[in-house]
């Protein structure tokens, strides 16, 4: 991928609020990321860390609930969609952007059959007539492995099995030929055996048009299988940007090294005691002045409970956030003062 | 080394009736457990895995006697299960832990009281000595005394878990049915509770049932590893045999489509199975996982295999492993 290209898309710190019964709370804290064309970006996260309501803010969905601070934007190609109308922007979703989520229940009508779903969205967005619609309905449902699609056309969401709804998303997704797709842990429900053909199909798709991917997921697992580069979440924000290899290889922040050693072997002898991180994820009110992950480090510093440290971009590839980053021998220092003559690991 | 196993499941089932009526059928089940023995010895850990929908918890919960079997027997240290006469007598060895800590904790209880049910319900001790138990018990998973006094909405759900574990070990039961306790936390709070539920058996010795279907942890937790499909159990073996050795062509694509956290593993061959798992009220008849076998073979429409002793560590219910198919 060209790096002179523009990015198909550019979110630029995004910041947003929510108000809660207790609170406001700033679920999406100063994030700012691209994804190129042709890309697979994954954004990983454990619960609550702001996956959902980046992809929400990214589709416009929400929009009663989500606040957004004046400097946010997201470039969609030349287009702010933060700044668009609401009808400007159903011209984007689903058409340019589309969006598969958890639970395809969410996003099925469960009153009118598959077919009829399909196809209506397709004359909605592509303004073409109701048969010639069902038409391609059909080619789609061919195309992510329905079995005997013809037939399915008419069977209504409940008669599917869990795969075989999450396969319908995935067609009515591509039905109007987006740029971009979000899929928010589009296979997490789904038996191992399932998600395998999911992921199988998204990267088979992937290949043949091109199509950008944010996935959205906290399974490193599945990001190592598909991402091209990862974006890792904690507490509303970046902690963690890197290459698939860089990411896996050499991590950097603590936090994405935790995650990573968390994780039980599935081949090789198992380990007596599994790498932990302590503690838990801090409230959303009552977040720690300094850095988010100040609390359940284990190389903390003063330094780390006073002042937050920013996104910057590190000698060894990644960019992170941490004022003691993993990637130089011993090193504590900040590597933003780091001497280039420094001798880095790996 | 000959020792009497603690729990000896002896071909259980579980037929559920459904679609009584509408369509005039009589007798029709859900064989949603049809013939499954396992045996569980003392202070080891007996992993059952399979996908959605296959008997995983009808199976675990059958073993605790919250459930009665259809058919085949438990024994419980020898003992039929259905021989003790009352239920609440099996909760003081067998006890079970819930995937969903947030629905599985009565939400205006206390903590404290919580933990303490169980000690109340079989009149054990008095009040002080039910409060220092369960200041050990809270200290025993993690958590601090003064989290006593609170109640479930409080916690996050790893500590809910914590919680659900104090509550189970109450009674210092002998076997722990664990049904899919980490499937709903995050990554990082999975190892602890993995780890605090090795810990716990190193210290008093208790065994486990442990249902999952995310089968990294079942691998660092258990000693010997079942694995289930549509209600039987297709494949039986230690461990450390079973991720090496896979034999039934189920364990093999199972273990095969499990997402490494490693992108230099990205272009293995995998093996993908194609369709869906079928519906357990109307299972294929011969080897129920023939539809979806990438070596099936004729007789395989046929003949339903039987479990059968495949190396010193594993048993296997495929006809490649059977010497009555002539091949
Ligand atoms: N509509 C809402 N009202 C109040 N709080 C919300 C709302 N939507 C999200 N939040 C809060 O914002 C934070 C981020 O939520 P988000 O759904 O983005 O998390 P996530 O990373 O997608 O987590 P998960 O892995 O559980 O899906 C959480 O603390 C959540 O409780
Ligand atoms: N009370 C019931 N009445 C009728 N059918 C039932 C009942 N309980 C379970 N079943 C059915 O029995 C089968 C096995 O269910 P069970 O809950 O044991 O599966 P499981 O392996 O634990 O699945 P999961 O991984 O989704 O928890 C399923 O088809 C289920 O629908
Ligand atoms: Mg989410
Ligand atoms: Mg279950």
């Amino acid at each position: 991928m060209s790096s002179k290209e523009s990015p198909l898309l550019e979110v630029k710190n995004l910041e947003t609020f929510i108000s809660t019964p207790k609170g406001e709370i700033k679920p999406v804290n100063n994030v700012s990321f691209s994804i190129n064309k042709g890309e697979i970006v994954a954004l990983v996260g454990e619960s609550g860390s702001g996956k959902s309501v980046s992809s929400l803010s990214i589709m416009g969905l929400n929009a009663s609930a989500i606040q957004y601070k004046p400097e946010s934007s997201i470039y969609f190609k030349d287009k702010d969609l933060l700044r668009l109308e609401e009808k400007e922007m159903r011209k984007i979703r689903g058409n340019e952007i589309a969006m598969i989520f958890q639970d395809p229940m969410f996003s099925l009508n469960p009153v009118h059959t598959i077919g009829k779903q399909i196809a209506e969205s397709i004359v909605l967005h592509k303004k073409v007539k109701y048969k010639e619609a069902l038409e391609t309905a059909l080619d789609l449902l061919n195309k992510v492995g329905i079995p005997d699609a013809k037939r399915r056309l008419n069977d209504y969401p409940h008669q599917l099995s869990g795969g075989m709804r999450q396969r319908v998303m995935i067609a009515m997704a591509l039905a109007c030929d987006p740029q971009l797709l979000i899929a928010d842990e589009p296979t997490t429900a789904l038996d191992v055996t399932i998600q395998a053909q999911i992921l199988n199909l998204l990267r088979k798709l992937q290949k043949e048009t091109g199509i950008s991917i944010l996935l959205i997921t906290h399974d490193l697992g599945v990001v190592a299988e598909m991402a091209d580069r990862v974006l890792v979440m904690y507490c509303g924000k970046i902690v963690e940007e890197g290459t698939v290899a860089d990411i896996f290889e050499n991590p950097l922040h603590p936090y994405t090294k935790g995650l990573m050693s968390s994780v039980p072997e599935l081949y090789g002898p198992s380990k007596e005691k599994l790498d932990t991180i302590p503690g838990i994820v801090p409230n959303p009110l009552e977040l720690p002045t300094g850095c988010n992950f100040v609390t359940r480090c284990s190389y903390a510093t003063k330094k780390c409970s006073q002042t937050a440290p920013t996104l910057l971009q590190h000698p060894s590839g990644n960019r992170v956030s941490c004022w003691n980053p993993f990637g130089k021998e011993g090193g504590s220092a900040h590597y933003e003062t780091a001497a280039t003559s420094i001798n880095y690991r790996h | 080394m000959k020792q009497q196993p603690l729990v000896s499941i002896i071909d259980i089932k579980k037929y559920f009736p459904v679609g009584s009526g509408l369509f005039g059928k009589k007798n029709h089940f859900v064989k949603a457990v049809d013939g499954v023995s396992i045996d569980i010895y003392p202070g080891e850990t007996v992993g059952l895995v399979g996908e959605s929908g296959c008997g995983k918890s009808t199976t675990g919960r059958m073993v605790v006697g919250l459930t009665d079997p259809t058919g085949g027997e438990i024994y419980f240290e020898g003992k039929k299960l259905s021989e003790y006469r009352a239920k609440k007598s099996l909760g003081k060895n067998l006890q079970m832990i819930f995937q969903d800590p947030y629905s599985s904790l009565n939400p205006r209880m206390t903590v404290a009281d919580i933990i303490a049910e169980p000690l109340v319900l079989h009149k054990v001790g008095n009040a002080k000595d039910r409060r220092k138990r369960v200041d050990e018990l809270l200290e025993r998973v993690g958590l601090d005394s003064y989290h006593g006094s609170r109640y479930p909405i409080e916690f996050s759900g790893g500590q809910r878990q914590r919680i659900g574990i104090a509550r189970a070990l109450a009674l210092q039961p002998k076997l722990i049915v664990c049904d899919e306790p980490v499937s709903a936390l995050d990554v990082s709070i999975q190892a602890q509770i993995l780890n605090l539920l090795k810990e716990i058996q190193k210290d008093m010795g208790l065994s486990y049932l442990f249902i999952a279907h995310g089968i990294q942890a079942v691998k660092h937790i258990s000693d010997k590893i079942a694995v289930m499909y549509l209600g039987k159990i297709i494949e039986f073996a230690d461990k450390e045999e079973l991720f090496a050795n896979p034999r039934h062509p189920y364990t093999k694509a199972l273990l095969s489509a499990v997402p490494l956290p490693n992108p230099k593993m990205r272009d293995r061959e995998r093996i993908i199975l194609q369709g869906d798992l079928p519906s357990p009220a109307n299972p294929p008849a011969g080897c129920s996982f023939h539809t979806r076998c990438p070596v099936a073979m004729e007789q395989c429409r046929s003949i339903d295999p039987n479990l059968l002793s495949t190396s010193e560590q594993s048993l296997t219910a495929c006809l490649l492993f059977e010497d009555r198919v002539a091949n």
